[in-house]
Protein backbone atom coordinates (compact mmCIF):
# COMPACT_ATOMS: atom_id res chain seq x y z
CA UNK A 1 0.00 0.00 0.00
CA UNK A 2 1.49 3.65 -1.01
CA UNK A 3 1.25 5.94 2.38
CA UNK A 4 -2.27 7.41 0.41
CA UNK A 5 -4.06 4.57 0.63
CA UNK A 6 -3.01 3.37 4.42
CA UNK A 7 -4.12 6.57 5.04
CA UNK A 8 -7.82 6.45 3.43
CA UNK A 9 -7.95 2.76 4.80
CA UNK A 10 -7.49 4.63 8.55
CA UNK A 11 -10.07 7.35 7.70
CA UNK A 12 -12.53 4.63 6.56
CA UNK A 13 -11.60 2.92 9.70
CA UNK A 14 -12.31 6.30 12.07
CA UNK A 15 -15.44 6.69 9.43
CA UNK A 16 -16.89 3.74 10.11
CA UNK A 17 -16.74 2.86 13.43
CA UNK A 18 -18.45 6.67 14.19
CA UNK A 19 -21.11 5.39 12.03
CA UNK A 20 -22.30 2.31 12.98
CA UNK A 21 -21.93 3.26 16.08
CA UNK A 22 -24.41 6.49 15.58
CA UNK A 23 -26.70 3.98 13.47
CA UNK A 24 -26.79 1.74 16.43
CA UNK A 25 -27.34 4.19 18.67
CA UNK A 26 -30.40 5.99 16.66
CA UNK A 27 -32.24 2.27 16.62
CA UNK A 28 -32.61 3.73 20.90
CA UNK A 29 -35.72 6.27 19.54
CA UNK A 30 -37.60 6.50 21.99
CA UNK A 31 -36.91 3.42 23.71
CA UNK A 32 -34.57 4.68 26.05
CA UNK A 33 -34.58 4.53 30.26
CA UNK A 34 -35.08 8.34 30.06
CA UNK A 35 -36.23 11.19 28.86
CA UNK A 36 -33.19 12.75 29.70
CA UNK A 37 -31.44 9.85 28.06
CA UNK A 38 -33.40 10.20 24.76
CA UNK A 39 -31.62 13.46 24.59
CA UNK A 40 -28.23 12.14 25.78
CA UNK A 41 -28.27 9.00 23.09
CA UNK A 42 -29.36 11.36 19.91
CA UNK A 43 -26.68 13.85 20.79
CA UNK A 44 -23.87 11.19 21.58
CA UNK A 45 -25.44 9.73 18.01
CA UNK A 46 -25.29 13.04 16.13
CA UNK A 47 -21.76 13.81 17.14
CA UNK A 48 -20.89 10.12 15.58
CA UNK A 49 -22.26 10.55 12.39
CA UNK A 50 -21.00 14.42 12.03
CA UNK A 51 -17.66 13.13 13.09
CA UNK A 52 -18.46 10.15 10.61
CA UNK A 53 -19.57 12.88 7.39
CA UNK A 54 -16.11 14.84 8.10
CA UNK A 55 -13.83 11.34 8.09
CA UNK A 56 -15.81 10.40 4.96
CA UNK A 57 -15.50 13.38 2.58
CA UNK A 58 -11.87 13.39 3.43
CA UNK A 59 -11.72 9.82 2.37
CA UNK A 60 -13.64 10.09 -0.53
CA UNK A 61 -11.69 13.42 -2.06
CA UNK A 62 -8.24 10.84 -1.11
CA UNK A 63 -9.70 7.81 -3.29
CA UNK A 64 -10.94 10.37 -5.81
CA UNK A 65 -12.68 7.71 -7.93
CA UNK A 66 -16.07 9.81 -8.46
CA UNK A 67 -17.40 8.38 -5.05
CA UNK A 68 -18.79 11.00 -2.38
CA UNK A 69 -19.07 10.39 1.29
CA UNK A 70 -22.65 9.39 1.01
CA UNK A 71 -21.35 6.50 -1.59
CA UNK A 72 -19.00 5.38 0.74
CA UNK A 73 -22.18 4.87 3.52
CA UNK A 74 -24.71 3.59 1.52
CA UNK A 75 -23.24 1.71 -1.45
CA UNK A 76 -19.92 0.02 0.69
CA UNK A 77 -20.67 -3.96 1.55
CA UNK A 78 -20.05 -5.56 4.78
CA UNK A 79 -16.86 -6.50 3.59
CA UNK A 80 -15.91 -3.28 3.14
CA UNK A 81 -16.68 -1.60 5.75
CA UNK A 82 -13.37 -0.94 8.44
CA UNK A 83 -15.24 -0.45 11.66
CA UNK A 84 -14.39 -2.54 14.67
CA UNK A 85 -16.57 -5.43 15.99
CA UNK A 86 -17.65 -3.85 19.14
CA UNK A 87 -19.64 -0.86 17.36
CA UNK A 88 -21.95 -3.21 15.22
CA UNK A 89 -22.70 -5.33 18.63
CA UNK A 90 -26.82 -5.01 19.29
CA UNK A 91 -27.99 -2.73 21.94
CA UNK A 92 -29.43 -5.14 23.89
CA UNK A 93 -30.19 -4.32 27.54
CA UNK A 94 -28.98 -0.33 28.79
CA UNK A 95 -26.14 -1.88 30.34
CA UNK A 96 -24.66 -3.56 26.95
CA UNK A 97 -25.30 -0.12 25.54
CA UNK A 98 -23.00 1.43 27.51
CA UNK A 99 -20.44 -0.92 28.43
CA UNK A 100 -19.72 -0.58 24.28
CA UNK A 101 -19.95 2.81 24.91
CA UNK A 102 -18.04 3.23 27.23
CA UNK A 103 -14.73 0.64 26.05
CA UNK A 104 -15.05 2.57 22.49
CA UNK A 105 -14.99 6.18 24.39
CA UNK A 106 -12.00 5.14 26.36
CA UNK A 107 -10.33 4.08 22.75
CA UNK A 108 -11.86 7.02 20.88
CA UNK A 109 -11.06 9.83 23.36
CA UNK A 110 -7.28 8.97 23.42
CA UNK A 111 -7.00 8.13 19.48
CA UNK A 112 -8.60 11.37 18.73
CA UNK A 113 -6.44 13.14 21.37
CA UNK A 114 -3.39 11.82 19.53
CA UNK A 115 -4.86 13.31 15.79
CA UNK A 116 -4.95 16.56 17.29
CA UNK A 117 -1.22 16.49 16.82
CA UNK A 118 -1.17 14.48 13.16
CA UNK A 119 1.02 15.78 10.88
CA UNK A 120 -1.65 16.02 8.27
CA UNK A 121 -3.10 18.92 8.85
CA UNK A 122 -6.99 17.82 7.85
CA UNK A 123 -6.73 15.37 10.12
CA UNK A 124 -5.89 17.51 13.43
CA UNK A 125 -8.23 19.59 12.17
CA UNK A 126 -11.11 17.16 12.27
CA UNK A 127 -9.54 15.30 15.52
CA UNK A 128 -8.99 18.97 17.15
CA UNK A 129 -13.60 19.42 17.11
CA UNK A 130 -13.80 16.21 17.99
CA UNK A 131 -12.28 15.33 20.24
CA UNK A 132 -14.30 17.74 22.35
CA UNK A 133 -17.21 15.93 21.61
CA UNK A 134 -15.77 12.82 22.35
CA UNK A 135 -14.57 14.04 25.71
CA UNK A 136 -18.16 14.69 26.78
CA UNK A 137 -19.20 11.18 25.49
CA UNK A 138 -16.35 9.80 27.71
CA UNK A 139 -17.29 11.74 30.82
CA UNK A 140 -20.90 10.53 30.11
CA UNK A 141 -20.39 6.40 29.49
CA UNK A 142 -17.91 6.46 32.27
CA UNK A 143 -20.45 8.48 34.77
CA UNK A 144 -22.74 5.56 33.85
CA UNK A 145 -20.47 2.61 34.27
CA UNK A 146 -20.34 3.82 37.72
CA UNK A 147 -23.82 4.20 38.20
CA UNK A 148 -24.59 0.61 37.33
CA UNK A 149 -21.46 -0.83 38.87
CA UNK A 150 -22.03 1.07 41.98
CA UNK A 151 -25.84 1.45 41.96
CA UNK A 152 -27.85 -1.61 42.92
CA UNK A 153 -27.28 -5.25 42.81
CA UNK A 154 -29.11 -5.67 39.30
CA UNK A 155 -27.79 -2.93 37.93
CA UNK A 156 -23.79 -4.29 39.17
CA UNK A 157 -24.73 -7.92 38.13
CA UNK A 158 -26.13 -6.62 34.73
CA UNK A 159 -23.39 -3.96 33.99
CA UNK A 160 -20.64 -6.70 34.87
CA UNK A 161 -22.49 -9.25 32.46
CA UNK A 162 -22.00 -6.65 30.00
CA UNK A 163 -18.72 -6.19 30.48
CA UNK A 164 -17.56 -10.25 30.47
CA UNK A 165 -19.83 -10.00 27.23
CA UNK A 166 -17.94 -7.61 25.23
CA UNK A 167 -14.94 -8.00 26.72
CA UNK A 168 -13.64 -10.06 23.57
CA UNK A 169 -14.39 -7.45 21.52
CA UNK A 170 -11.84 -4.86 23.48
CA UNK A 171 -8.84 -6.58 22.19
CA UNK A 172 -9.02 -5.29 18.49
CA UNK A 173 -9.62 -1.53 19.93
CA UNK A 174 -5.25 -2.01 20.79
CA UNK A 175 -4.23 -4.56 19.19
CA UNK A 176 -2.39 -2.68 16.01
CA UNK A 177 -1.74 -4.31 12.52
CA UNK A 178 0.35 -3.11 9.74
CA UNK A 179 -1.68 0.45 8.73
CA UNK A 180 -1.42 1.15 12.49
CA UNK A 181 1.59 1.07 12.66
CA UNK A 182 2.40 2.85 9.37
CA UNK A 183 0.04 5.73 10.62
CA UNK A 184 2.47 5.46 13.42
CA UNK A 185 5.31 6.23 11.44
CA UNK A 186 3.93 8.55 9.24
CA UNK A 187 3.30 11.19 12.05
CA UNK A 188 -0.37 11.07 11.82
CA UNK A 189 -1.85 7.73 14.07
CA UNK A 190 -1.22 7.73 17.68
CA UNK A 191 1.53 5.45 18.93
CA UNK A 192 -0.17 2.05 19.31
CA UNK A 193 1.61 1.07 22.62
CA UNK A 194 0.03 4.29 24.39
CA UNK A 195 -3.13 3.78 23.43
CA UNK A 196 -2.78 0.38 24.87
CA UNK A 197 -1.90 1.64 27.83
CA UNK A 198 -3.77 4.61 28.25
CA UNK A 199 -6.56 2.20 27.37
CA UNK A 200 -6.31 0.06 30.39
CA UNK A 201 -5.55 3.03 32.90
CA UNK A 202 -8.67 4.61 32.25
CA UNK A 203 -10.77 1.55 31.94
CA UNK A 204 -9.20 -0.11 35.10
CA UNK A 205 -9.45 3.30 37.00
CA UNK A 206 -13.29 3.27 36.41
CA UNK A 207 -14.29 -0.48 36.83
CA UNK A 208 -12.22 -0.06 40.46
CA UNK A 209 -14.25 2.73 41.30
CA UNK A 210 -17.68 0.88 39.69
CA UNK A 211 -16.80 -1.96 41.71
CA UNK A 212 -16.20 -4.34 38.52
CA UNK A 213 -13.69 -6.36 37.56
CA UNK A 214 -12.46 -6.32 33.67
CA UNK A 215 -11.13 -9.34 31.96
CA UNK A 216 -7.65 -10.41 31.25
CA UNK A 217 -5.59 -8.87 29.02
CA UNK A 218 -4.38 -12.12 27.01
CA UNK A 219 -8.04 -13.35 26.89
CA UNK A 220 -9.27 -14.67 23.32
CA UNK A 221 -10.09 -11.60 21.67
CA UNK A 222 -12.40 -11.44 18.75
CA UNK A 223 -11.35 -9.38 15.69
CA UNK A 224 -11.10 -8.79 12.45
CA UNK A 225 -13.44 -5.79 11.94
CA UNK A 226 -10.47 -3.46 10.83
CA UNK A 227 -9.52 -5.50 7.46
CA UNK A 228 -13.57 -6.44 6.52
CA UNK A 229 -14.64 -9.51 8.67
CA UNK A 230 -16.90 -8.88 10.73
CA UNK A 231 -19.92 -10.88 13.01
CA UNK A 232 -23.30 -11.18 11.57
CA UNK A 233 -24.70 -8.26 12.69
CA UNK A 234 -22.85 -5.94 10.45
CA UNK A 235 -24.73 -7.39 7.02
CA UNK A 236 -28.43 -6.92 9.09
CA UNK A 237 -27.25 -2.75 9.95
CA UNK A 238 -26.32 -2.16 6.01
CA UNK A 239 -29.19 -3.75 4.67
CA UNK A 240 -31.32 -1.56 7.18
CA UNK A 241 -28.99 1.42 6.68
CA UNK A 242 -28.34 1.33 2.63
CA UNK A 243 -32.47 0.60 2.23
CA UNK A 244 -33.05 3.05 -0.22
CA UNK A 245 -30.20 3.97 -1.86
CA UNK A 246 -30.25 0.19 -3.06
CA UNK A 247 -33.74 0.28 -3.90
CA UNK A 248 -33.97 3.65 -5.49
CA UNK A 249 -30.72 3.21 -7.33
CA UNK A 250 -32.25 5.66 -9.85
CA UNK A 251 -32.60 8.17 -7.56
CA UNK A 252 -29.83 11.18 -7.65
CA UNK A 253 -31.09 13.61 -4.81
CA UNK A 254 -33.52 12.72 -1.45
CA UNK B 1 -51.58 20.56 17.82
CA UNK B 2 -50.42 18.17 19.71
CA UNK B 3 -53.03 18.60 23.03
CA UNK B 4 -56.97 17.89 21.59
CA UNK B 5 -60.26 17.80 23.65
CA UNK B 6 -58.86 18.52 26.50
CA UNK B 7 -61.06 18.16 29.38
CA UNK B 8 -61.61 21.33 31.70
CA UNK B 9 -64.38 19.94 34.41
CA UNK B 10 -66.82 22.31 33.73
CA UNK B 11 -70.57 22.35 32.58
CA UNK B 12 -71.26 26.20 32.25
CA UNK B 13 -69.27 29.26 32.53
CA UNK B 14 -69.51 31.40 35.70
CA UNK B 15 -70.17 35.06 35.46
CA UNK B 16 -67.95 37.34 37.52
CA UNK B 17 -70.84 37.84 40.00
CA UNK B 18 -70.66 33.67 40.99
CA UNK B 19 -67.04 33.91 41.25
CA UNK B 20 -65.27 34.03 44.55
CA UNK B 21 -63.00 37.06 45.53
CA UNK B 22 -60.02 34.77 44.68
CA UNK B 23 -61.33 33.80 40.98
CA UNK B 24 -62.44 37.26 40.48
CA UNK B 25 -59.44 38.54 40.95
CA UNK B 26 -57.66 36.04 38.80
CA UNK B 27 -60.05 36.34 35.62
CA UNK B 28 -59.61 40.23 35.97
CA UNK B 29 -55.86 39.43 35.66
CA UNK B 30 -56.59 36.71 32.65
CA UNK B 31 -58.64 39.06 31.15
CA UNK B 32 -55.98 41.97 31.48
CA UNK B 33 -53.46 39.92 29.72
CA UNK B 34 -51.33 39.54 32.78
CA UNK B 35 -49.43 36.18 32.82
CA UNK B 36 -50.22 33.31 35.29
CA UNK B 37 -47.06 32.15 37.59
CA UNK B 38 -46.50 29.30 39.49
CA UNK B 39 -47.00 30.45 42.85
CA UNK B 40 -50.03 32.71 41.90
CA UNK B 41 -53.36 32.09 43.09
CA UNK B 42 -55.79 30.11 40.12
CA UNK B 43 -58.90 27.97 40.25
CA UNK B 44 -58.52 24.23 40.64
CA UNK B 45 -60.31 23.24 37.48
CA UNK B 46 -57.88 25.64 35.82
CA UNK B 47 -54.57 24.13 37.39
CA UNK B 48 -55.89 20.73 36.43
CA UNK B 49 -56.70 21.48 32.86
CA UNK B 50 -53.13 22.94 32.58
CA UNK B 51 -51.64 20.16 33.56
CA UNK B 52 -53.90 17.95 31.69
CA UNK B 53 -53.15 19.86 28.19
CA UNK B 54 -49.45 20.29 29.00
CA UNK B 55 -48.66 16.59 30.07
CA UNK B 56 -50.73 16.01 26.48
CA UNK B 57 -48.59 18.61 24.48
CA UNK B 58 -45.41 16.62 26.56
CA UNK B 59 -46.82 12.83 26.17
CA UNK B 60 -46.62 14.08 21.92
CA UNK B 61 -43.51 15.09 21.65
CA UNK B 62 -42.29 11.87 23.56
CA UNK B 63 -44.66 9.64 20.96
CA UNK B 64 -44.14 11.44 18.15
CA UNK B 65 -40.46 10.13 17.97
CA UNK B 66 -41.53 6.98 17.13
CA UNK B 67 -43.06 7.38 13.84
CA UNK B 68 -39.83 9.21 13.37
CA UNK B 69 -37.49 6.77 14.79
CA UNK B 70 -39.07 4.40 12.29
CA UNK B 71 -37.02 6.11 9.57
CA UNK B 72 -33.99 7.60 11.41
CA UNK B 73 -31.93 4.34 10.81
CA UNK B 74 -33.67 4.19 6.73
CA UNK B 75 -32.50 7.93 6.07
CA UNK B 76 -31.07 7.87 2.54
CA UNK B 77 -28.23 10.59 3.07
CA UNK B 78 -25.98 11.67 5.95
CA UNK B 79 -27.46 15.00 5.72
CA UNK B 80 -31.08 14.15 6.19
CA UNK B 81 -29.67 11.51 8.98
CA UNK B 82 -28.42 13.98 10.76
CA UNK B 83 -31.22 16.43 10.30
CA UNK B 84 -33.88 13.85 11.55
CA UNK B 85 -31.63 13.14 14.50
CA UNK B 86 -31.49 16.46 15.30
CA UNK B 87 -34.75 17.02 15.17
CA UNK B 88 -35.81 13.71 17.25
CA UNK B 89 -33.39 15.15 19.73
CA UNK B 90 -35.00 18.68 20.04
CA UNK B 91 -38.38 16.89 20.22
CA UNK B 92 -37.10 14.94 23.13
CA UNK B 93 -35.89 18.42 24.34
CA UNK B 94 -39.51 19.84 23.67
CA UNK B 95 -41.24 16.91 25.90
CA UNK B 96 -38.32 17.30 28.59
CA UNK B 97 -39.02 21.47 28.66
CA UNK B 98 -42.89 20.73 28.72
CA UNK B 99 -42.77 18.21 32.05
CA UNK B 100 -40.88 20.68 33.68
CA UNK B 101 -43.30 23.33 32.72
CA UNK B 102 -46.06 20.93 34.03
CA UNK B 103 -44.12 19.76 37.16
CA UNK B 104 -44.75 24.04 38.17
CA UNK B 105 -48.62 23.32 38.26
CA UNK B 106 -47.72 20.67 40.98
CA UNK B 107 -48.15 17.39 38.78
CA UNK B 108 -45.73 14.50 38.76
CA UNK B 109 -43.97 13.41 35.85
CA UNK B 110 -43.88 10.02 36.14
CA UNK B 111 -47.14 10.12 37.51
CA UNK B 112 -48.62 11.90 34.09
CA UNK B 113 -46.83 9.24 32.04
CA UNK B 114 -48.22 6.28 34.38
CA UNK B 115 -51.47 7.57 32.90
CA UNK B 116 -50.14 7.60 29.74
CA UNK B 117 -49.06 4.18 29.66
CA UNK B 118 -52.63 3.35 31.14
CA UNK B 119 -54.67 4.73 28.36
CA UNK B 120 -55.91 7.57 30.89
CA UNK B 121 -53.63 10.40 29.13
CA UNK B 122 -54.00 11.10 25.50
CA UNK B 123 -51.17 11.88 23.22
CA UNK B 124 -52.14 13.75 19.19
CA UNK B 125 -53.71 11.61 17.17
CA UNK B 126 -51.76 11.90 14.45
CA UNK B 127 -48.77 10.03 15.63
CA UNK B 128 -51.13 7.01 15.82
CA UNK B 129 -51.06 7.18 11.71
CA UNK B 130 -47.96 4.76 10.58
CA UNK B 131 -45.29 6.14 8.44
CA UNK B 132 -44.85 3.74 5.71
CA UNK B 133 -42.41 5.93 3.02
CA UNK B 134 -39.41 7.88 3.24
CA UNK B 135 -41.45 10.93 2.24
CA UNK B 136 -43.47 10.81 5.37
CA UNK B 137 -40.50 11.98 6.91
CA UNK B 138 -41.12 14.97 4.47
CA UNK B 139 -44.83 15.10 5.26
CA UNK B 140 -44.60 15.08 8.63
CA UNK B 141 -42.31 17.97 9.23
CA UNK B 142 -44.50 19.75 6.85
CA UNK B 143 -47.76 19.07 7.76
CA UNK B 144 -47.85 17.75 11.63
CA UNK B 145 -45.30 20.17 12.78
CA UNK B 146 -46.72 23.00 10.84
CA UNK B 147 -50.28 21.83 12.48
CA UNK B 148 -48.31 22.20 15.63
CA UNK B 149 -47.00 26.01 14.82
CA UNK B 150 -50.23 27.31 14.00
CA UNK B 151 -51.34 26.39 17.75
CA UNK B 152 -48.56 26.58 19.07
CA UNK B 153 -48.11 30.17 17.51
CA UNK B 154 -50.88 31.08 19.50
CA UNK B 155 -50.20 29.06 22.48
CA UNK B 156 -47.01 31.79 22.95
CA UNK B 157 -50.13 34.22 24.52
CA UNK B 158 -51.25 31.59 26.45
CA UNK B 159 -52.52 33.27 30.06
CA UNK B 160 -49.91 30.68 32.13
CA UNK B 161 -46.27 32.25 32.20
CA UNK B 162 -44.33 29.24 32.06
CA UNK B 163 -46.22 27.55 29.13
CA UNK B 164 -46.32 30.57 27.53
CA UNK B 165 -43.00 30.67 27.59
CA UNK B 166 -42.01 27.38 26.66
CA UNK B 167 -44.36 27.64 23.33
CA UNK B 168 -41.73 30.83 22.52
CA UNK B 169 -38.60 28.26 22.45
CA UNK B 170 -40.31 25.21 20.66
CA UNK B 171 -42.20 27.63 17.94
CA UNK B 172 -38.44 28.19 16.73
CA UNK B 173 -37.19 24.80 16.35
CA UNK B 174 -40.49 24.01 15.00
CA UNK B 175 -40.47 26.32 12.19
CA UNK B 176 -37.24 25.04 11.42
CA UNK B 177 -38.29 21.56 11.21
CA UNK B 178 -41.41 22.25 8.94
CA UNK B 179 -38.85 24.01 6.95
CA UNK B 180 -36.63 21.11 6.60
CA UNK B 181 -39.93 18.66 5.79
CA UNK B 182 -40.82 20.76 3.31
CA UNK B 183 -37.64 20.69 1.72
CA UNK B 184 -37.44 16.87 1.45
CA UNK B 185 -40.99 16.58 -0.76
CA UNK B 186 -39.49 19.73 -2.62
CA UNK B 187 -36.32 18.24 -3.53
CA UNK B 188 -38.26 14.97 -4.30
CA UNK B 189 -40.57 16.60 -6.41
CA UNK B 190 -38.43 18.91 -8.41
CA UNK B 191 -35.09 16.26 -9.07
CA UNK B 192 -36.38 12.81 -7.85
CA UNK B 193 -37.56 10.32 -10.20
CA UNK B 194 -41.52 9.13 -10.66
CA UNK B 195 -40.94 7.01 -7.90
CA UNK B 196 -39.88 9.35 -5.27
CA UNK B 197 -42.72 11.79 -6.65
CA UNK B 198 -45.39 8.74 -6.19
CA UNK B 199 -43.96 8.54 -2.42
CA UNK B 200 -44.57 12.23 -1.78
CA UNK B 201 -48.00 12.19 -3.35
CA UNK B 202 -48.86 8.92 -0.98
CA UNK B 203 -47.38 10.76 2.17
CA UNK B 204 -49.58 13.74 1.26
CA UNK B 205 -52.86 11.47 0.73
CA UNK B 206 -52.13 9.68 3.82
CA UNK B 207 -51.59 12.19 6.29
CA UNK B 208 -53.45 14.74 4.97
CA UNK B 209 -57.06 13.96 6.91
CA UNK B 210 -55.20 12.99 10.03
CA UNK B 211 -53.69 16.40 9.82
CA UNK B 212 -56.36 18.22 9.68
CA UNK B 213 -58.00 16.21 12.63
CA UNK B 214 -55.01 17.51 14.81
CA UNK B 215 -56.80 20.65 15.37
CA UNK B 216 -60.01 18.65 17.37
CA UNK B 217 -63.84 18.39 16.70
CA UNK B 218 -65.49 21.46 15.69
CA UNK B 219 -66.07 24.11 18.01
CA UNK B 220 -69.70 22.99 18.95
CA UNK B 221 -68.77 20.14 19.60
CA UNK B 222 -66.50 21.11 22.13
CA UNK B 223 -67.64 21.80 25.32
CA UNK B 224 -64.39 22.14 27.11
CA UNK B 225 -63.08 24.69 24.62
CA UNK B 226 -65.13 27.67 25.84
CA UNK B 227 -63.99 27.78 29.60
CA UNK B 228 -60.47 26.94 27.76
CA UNK B 229 -60.84 30.48 25.95
CA UNK B 230 -62.20 32.09 28.85
CA UNK B 231 -59.19 31.10 31.00
CA UNK B 232 -57.47 32.09 27.91
CA UNK B 233 -55.10 28.75 27.91
CA UNK B 234 -56.68 28.27 24.30
CA UNK B 235 -56.49 31.58 21.89
CA UNK B 236 -58.53 30.28 18.84
CA UNK B 237 -61.18 27.98 18.36
CA UNK B 238 -60.60 24.80 17.25
CA UNK B 239 -62.09 25.72 13.34
CA UNK B 240 -59.99 28.95 13.02
CA UNK B 241 -57.17 27.30 13.55
CA UNK B 242 -57.95 24.42 11.23
CA UNK B 243 -59.28 27.06 8.68
CA UNK B 244 -55.54 28.92 8.89
CA UNK B 245 -53.69 26.13 8.98
CA UNK B 246 -55.41 25.06 5.46
CA UNK B 247 -55.43 28.40 3.89
CA UNK B 248 -51.52 29.18 4.82
CA UNK B 249 -51.12 24.91 3.75
CA UNK B 250 -52.87 24.84 -0.16
CA UNK B 251 -50.40 27.59 -1.59
CA UNK B 252 -47.06 25.40 -0.22
CA UNK B 253 -49.47 22.01 -1.82
CA UNK B 254 -49.83 23.75 -4.89
CA UNK B 255 -45.91 25.15 -5.24
CA UNK B 256 -45.16 21.27 -5.04
CA UNK B 257 -46.71 20.52 -7.88
CA UNK B 258 -48.96 17.71 -5.35
CA UNK B 259 -52.56 17.61 -4.80
CA UNK B 260 -54.81 16.69 -0.96
CA UNK B 261 -57.48 13.90 -1.51
CA UNK B 262 -60.49 16.23 -1.13
CA UNK B 263 -62.88 17.11 -4.10
CA UNK B 264 -64.25 19.48 -2.00
CA UNK B 265 -61.64 21.75 -1.56
CA UNK B 266 -61.56 25.16 -3.33
CA UNK B 267 -61.09 28.68 -2.73
CA UNK B 268 -64.11 30.70 -1.77
CA UNK B 269 -63.71 34.10 -2.95
CA UNK B 270 -66.25 35.36 -0.67
CA UNK B 271 -65.02 33.82 2.65
CA UNK B 272 -61.63 34.38 1.60
CA UNK B 273 -60.61 31.33 3.04
CA UNK B 274 -60.44 27.52 1.17
CA UNK B 275 -63.89 25.92 1.70
CA UNK B 276 -62.80 21.77 2.64
CA UNK B 277 -65.13 18.66 2.64
CA UNK B 278 -66.19 17.02 6.02
CA UNK B 279 -63.88 15.21 8.54
CA UNK B 280 -64.58 11.67 8.84
CA UNK B 281 -65.37 12.16 12.49
CA UNK B 282 -65.62 8.32 13.45
CA UNK B 283 -62.47 8.04 12.42
CA UNK B 284 -60.99 10.70 14.89
CA UNK B 285 -63.17 9.36 17.21
CA UNK B 286 -62.18 6.14 16.87
CA UNK B 287 -57.66 6.67 16.78
CA UNK B 288 -58.92 8.78 20.41
CA UNK B 289 -60.53 5.76 21.62
CA UNK B 290 -57.53 4.00 21.23
CA UNK B 291 -58.33 2.08 17.64
CA UNK B 292 -55.95 3.46 15.18
CA UNK B 293 -53.70 1.89 12.97
CA UNK B 294 -50.87 2.18 15.74
CA UNK B 295 -51.99 2.95 19.08
CA UNK B 296 -51.40 0.12 20.67
CA UNK B 297 -47.77 -0.30 18.93
CA UNK B 298 -47.27 3.88 20.18
CA UNK B 299 -48.13 2.74 24.02
CA UNK B 300 -46.57 -0.75 24.20
CA UNK B 301 -43.26 0.87 22.61
CA UNK B 302 -43.38 3.67 25.18
CA UNK B 303 -44.60 1.20 28.13
CA UNK B 304 -41.18 -1.10 27.09
CA UNK B 305 -38.99 1.51 27.24
CA UNK B 306 -39.62 2.95 30.88
CA UNK B 307 -40.23 -0.54 32.16
CA UNK B 308 -36.96 -1.84 30.97
CA UNK B 309 -35.23 1.41 31.80
CA UNK B 310 -36.71 0.78 35.26
CA UNK B 311 -33.30 -0.47 36.79
CA UNK B 312 -31.59 2.06 35.05
CA UNK B 313 -33.10 4.75 37.06
CA UNK B 314 -33.05 2.62 40.13
CA UNK B 315 -29.35 2.57 39.73
CA UNK B 316 -28.70 6.15 39.06
CA UNK B 317 -30.59 7.16 42.18
CA UNK B 318 -28.86 4.34 44.37
CA UNK B 319 -25.53 5.36 43.34
CA UNK B 320 -26.17 9.42 44.14
CA UNK B 321 -27.44 8.26 47.78
CA UNK B 322 -24.44 6.60 48.07
CA UNK B 323 -21.85 9.56 46.97
CA UNK B 324 -24.19 11.43 49.54
CA UNK B 325 -23.73 9.29 52.34
CA UNK B 326 -19.58 9.30 51.16
CA UNK B 327 -19.73 12.87 51.10
CA UNK B 328 -21.51 13.55 54.26
CA UNK B 329 -19.21 11.17 56.29
CA UNK B 330 -16.11 12.87 54.79
CA UNK B 331 -17.52 16.09 55.61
Amino acid sequence: MTQQEVLQEYLLRLADSDMILGQRLSELTGKAPAVEEELAVMNVALDLVGQARNWYEYAAELINDGRDADKLVFLRDAHEYRNLLMVEQPNDDYAVTMARQFFFDVWHYFTLKSLVNASDERVATIAAKAVKEATYHLRRSSEWVKRMGDGTEESHRRIQDAFNLLWRFTGELITPDEVDHAMFKAGIGPDPEQIKQDWFGMVREVAAQATLTVGEEDAWMYMGGKRGEHTEHLGHILAVMQFLPRAYPDATTW
Amino acid sequence: MYAQMVETGTKRLKTLEEMSPEERDFQEKVDAETKIEAKNWMPDGYRKTLIRQISQHAHSEIVGMLPEGNWVTRAPTLKRKLQLMAKIQDEAGHGLYLYSAMETLGADRDEEIQKLHDGKAKYSSIFNYPTLNWADMGAVGWLVDGAAIVNQVVLQRTSYGPYSRAMVRICKEESFHQRQGYQILLDMMREGTQEQKDMVQDAINRLWWPALMMFGPHDDESPNSQQSMVWKIKRKSNDELRQMFIDQTIPQLEFLGCTVPDPDLKWNEERGHYDFGDINWKEFYDVLKGNGPCNRERIATRKKAIDDGAWVREAAVAYAAKQKQRADKAA
